[in-house]
């Protein structure tokens, strides 16, 4: 019986000829991650073990969360971090100055990549599907036990076909498709199952759309969310990626629970309201105004170039409202130079946005743009959960960059084509 | 094993940030957690859960974020099992690996109420509601994990392993 992508990284790393949907199956790793609040639990639970690490260079520690840090305690967990990477020489740890969020510079840093089986202590793991690579979060005793013994078990999920037809006009990106995707199937529609995406309509995605895109597979339940290896990921890779690695393909009779298809040349701008990702509605189908206070644009699910590209184009020569605070948060070291030498960065700064180092921040409500009570943002984040940026009674509204830079122009969730 | 208490019931897809909101992840010491477990949606429950109780909720329970956090948390506060009409996949998997036991039972979970007194046994995975005389049974769990449950999380179980 043909096997899907996900099935055949599965089977590859746990070497089997085939998997299908339920078995399980313990498999090799080849890359396991964690980041400042994740990793100090696990190492904790490491300790019990009482193994060494199974391999310095396929573990990334990534303090990106609360880092540089936002307190005291938070200082505490980067220390925990460090002292542990220095002890056990890990290569791929990541000091202040030298790192950004996770979900941005492994891929960047092609510490992830194409065929490779990789869990992360964070649940938007699944953004390395977009290289063609099976993802997924776990939580830290998983991963503890991965760096003890570079093994994991995993069920072998269903998978959802998703089947990308058309082509993505201008002014939409991966965030409209992926919201549209959640919207239709729900927060729980991909629940304990795969999603893979297929079609035509792939290849006018460029490789940011398909990170926002992976990257929010877990929003809608999904344990990965996987793309096919074509032209642009070999360009990706072949900018990123140093070591030999392995594209993995879909048989022709591969099985899927079900279809879901998408016409990408009818996508519209969309927004997912609170408090749930899944709560979609079309800009264009808003009736009343929605008034904002705040905007944010970065995290894993929109913080690369060309995010930024986009934000900075609608933005140029205009000022942001004067009651909205615009947070730009680069993904990474080398987004905030390329940022910066290509100009994005006076172009905010003129308009009147806050520019932050890269850190997660403000998309967990950690710091840098917490809200207090009954204010509104629109964020390019990935979840819009109660109190998740703030205060229990403030409103988060999930877009992407463009959304969010109009919006922040005109201070109401608005489109490009309405800034003058 | 067998349980019993008083249930404290909440909805459909109760993410990981109400069940600890990510503010208080600056610590990892589970009664620290436990003293704001749930604090976004129901104030009330850190303060007069009882060791013993039962917490129920709808679908998708345990969504959003991978923190473990979340169910030691929930397990630090008292309760012994969570039932639910289906768990995201990652709070799932954490909370056998943290020996939390989480029981799925579809739409029957419908029937059970806030205050209800359940009899709960994890292993077989039964559960019979004493408040209204109704009796469940949870879906099992798959072989391997149902060992990883018994010997109390993923870490005695890798340790026993070992040998
Ligand atoms: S940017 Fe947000 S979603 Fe992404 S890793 Fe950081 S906290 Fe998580």
């Amino acid at each position: 019986m043909g096997m899907n992508m996900t099935e055949k990284i599965l089977a590859q790393h746990a070497g089997l000829e085939s998997v299908a949907p339920g078995d399980i199956v313990t498999c090799n790793l080849d890359m396991v991650l964690a980041n400042d609040i994740t990793a100090p639990p696990s190492i904790k639970e490491f300790e019990k073990i009482g193994r060494p690490v199974f391999d310095n260079t396929k573990i990334a520690l990534v303090p990106d969360h609360f880092q540089p840090a936002k307190d005291i305690k938070s200082a505490g967990l980067a220390k925990i971090v460090r002292d542990f990477a220095h002890k056990n020489h890990i290569v791929n740890y990541f000091e202040q100055g030298r790192v950004g969020i996770e979900h941005v510079i492994l891929p960047e840093f092609g510490i992830v990549g194409p065929g490779m089986l990789t869990i992360g202590a964070d649940s938007h793991t699944c953004t390395y599907g977009a290289l063609n690579g099976f993802s997924t979060g776990v939580g830290s005793t998983d991963l503890a036990v991965a760096m003890a013994t570079g093994k994991a078990w995993f069920k072998v999920p269903e998978a959802i076909k998703v089947e990308l037809t058309g082509k993505k006009p201008a002014g939409i990106n991966g965030k409209d498709v992926i919201l549209t995707l959640i919207g239709m199937i729900g927060v729980d529609g991909a629940l304990y199952q795969s999603l893979e995406f297929a079609g035509e309509g792939v290849a006018s995605l460029t490789m940011t759309d398909r990170l926002t895109i992976s990257n929010m597979a877990i929003e809608a339940g999904g344990k990965n969310g996987i793309f096919p290896f074509d032209e642009q990921t070999k360009a990706y890779e072949d900018a990123h990626m140093k070591k030999p690695y392995t594209p993995v393909a879909p048989d022709d009779d591969a099985k899927y629970a079900r279809t879901v298809t998408i016409n990408l040349s009818e996508l519209k701008p969309v927004v997912a309201f609170p408090h749930l990702p899944g709560n979609t509605k079309r800009v264009c189908d808003i009736k009343e105004p929605i008034k904002i206070d705040q905007v944010v644009i970065g995290s894993c699910t929109n913080g690369r170039l060309e995010d930024l590209e986009i934000a900075a184009s609608i933005m140029k020569g205009h000022k942001v409202d004067e009651n909205v605070r615009c947070i730009v948060i680069p993904g990474s070291q080398a987004i905030y130079k390329e940022a910066m030498h290509r100009g994005y960065m006076d172009t905010f700064i003129d308009a009147g946005c806050v520019v932050s180092c890269p850190t997660c921040g403000p998309c967990l409500g950690g710091y840098m743009g917490i809200m207090t009570a009954g204010e509104r943002c629109v964020s390019t984040t990935n979840r819009n959960f109660i109190g998740r940026m703030g205060d229990t009674t403030s409103e988060i509204y999930l877009a992407g960059p463009h959304v969010a830079a109009a919006s922040a122009i005109l201070g109401r969730i608005a489109v490009p084509e309405e800034v003058e | 094993m067998e349980l019993k208490g008083k249930v404290w019931r909440y909805g459909d897809n109760i993410d990981t940030d109400v069940i600890i909101p990510a503010r208080y992840l600056n610590v990892f010491t589970p009664k620290e957690l436990a003293a704001h477990c749930m604090e976004d949606i129901d104030k009330s429950f850190a303060k007069n859960v009882k060791d013993g109780d039962i917490m129920v909720g709808g679908r998708n329970f345990g969504c959003g974020s991978s923190r473990e956090h979340a169910p030691i948390a929930i397990k630090a506060s008292g309760i012994p099992v969570i039932i639910a009409h289906s768990f995201a996949r990652i709070f799932y998997r954490n909370g056998i690996n943290v020996g939390l036991p989480l029981l799925e039972i579809g739409d029957d979970v419908e029937k059970i109420h806030a205050g209800d007194e359940l009899r709960v046994d994890p292993e077989n995975g039964t559960i019979d509601d004493i408040t209204t005389g109704d009796h469940f049974k949870a879906h099992p769990l798959p072989g391997f994990v149902q060992e990883i449950a018994k010997a109390g999380g993923l870490i005695n179980y890798i340790k026993s392993k070992k040998g």
